[in-house]
């Protein structure tokens, strides 16, 4: 059972509360398949990912980033019930999409990072700290599915 | 992993936009990644890790110093770290996984200092150097 004090869902709300998730999604996103570009082996209908440039500009890109993100928001809603939330979203990303678990922990990284970049000075040691909780969970909800 | 060029030439021009505010950057990841991953304060008994830390700041800059001097043999980083490798083989042993804890937290202190200088591409070549770095520090292990 994940404990979240009362400081942790503070950081976690009062930052959720002013991101733009269509913009951080597909900034995220991006960012993996270029830092990992290895990571593209999920998105090979997404067509031109071809450089830096070409998977910033792809609207298929910005839309699933979107669609994952705004899945983060529910997660946000429910801290106490990360498994639950994420139950299904894991049986579909084992079963269908055949996704090695390891890949949330990256895109969790790389959120952290985007948001640091938004938030510079607010984005304080503990409110990192919090953050890498938060992805760390949601990354093992999405995993726990597997079998 | 191999840095390209272009990597080599993003990871130079970033330590230099950073400059001087190296030391200032490592001890932040460090102070960052103690709070991130608490099991990564288990190397540092001997520490005061609290607030303001005179021995965060003065390992901090170890730290730093350490990532210009790579930054400024890029084409051979082996042998600018090799005696830091041979130390942390034979002395310090830090767990491989811990260096990309720290690198995690390296990136977020450039990306909360100077967000505009972490483009994607940056953002890509740091994580790469950094990378290099630690299979460098860690390479002498067995």
């Amino acid at each position: 059972m994940v404990h979240w004090t009362a400081e942790e869902k503070q950081l976690i709300s009062s930052l959720w509360g002013r991101v733009n998730v269509e913009e951080c999604g597909a900034e995220a996103l991006a960012r993996l398949l270029i830092v990992y570009p290895w990571t593209q082996r999920f998105f090979d209908n997404f067509g031109n990912l071809s450089s830096p440039t070409a998977i910033l500009g792809n609207p298929k890109v910005r839309a699933h980033g979107k669609k994952v993100l705004t899945s983060f928001g529910e997660a946000i809603k429910n801290l106490d019930n990360l498994k639950g939330t994420y139950s299904k979203l894991s049986e579909l990303h084992c079963d269908k999409l055949h996704v090695d678990p390891e890949n949330f922990r990256l895109l969790g990284d790389i959120l952290v990072i985007v948001l640091a970049t938004h938030f510079t000075k607010d984005f304080t040691p503990a409110c990192q700290a919090t953050w890498q909780k938060l992805v760390g969970l949601v990354a093992h909800a999405l995993a726990r599915k597997y079998h | 992993m191999v840095l390209s060029p272009a990597d080599k030439s993003n990871v130079k021009a970033a330590f230099g936009k950073i400059g001087g505010q190296a030391e200032e950057y490592g001890a932040e990841a460090l102070e960052r990644m103690f709070a991130a991953y608490p099991q990564t304060k288990t190397y540092f008994p001997h520490f005061d890790l609290g607030k303001g830390s005179a021995q965060v700041k003065g390992h901090g800059k170890k730290v730093a110093a350490a990532l210009v001097e790579a930054a400024n043999h890029i084409d051979d980083i082996a042998g600018a770290l090799s005696k830091l490798s041979d130390l942390h083989a034979q002395k310090l042993r830090v767990d491989p996984v811990n260096f990309k804890l720290l690198g995690q937290c390296f990136l977020v202190v450039v990306a909360c200092h100077n967000p505009a200088l972490l483009t994607p591409e940056v953002h890509a070549s740091l994580d790469k150097f950094l990378c290099a770095v630690g299979t460098v520090l860690t390479a002498k292990y067995r």
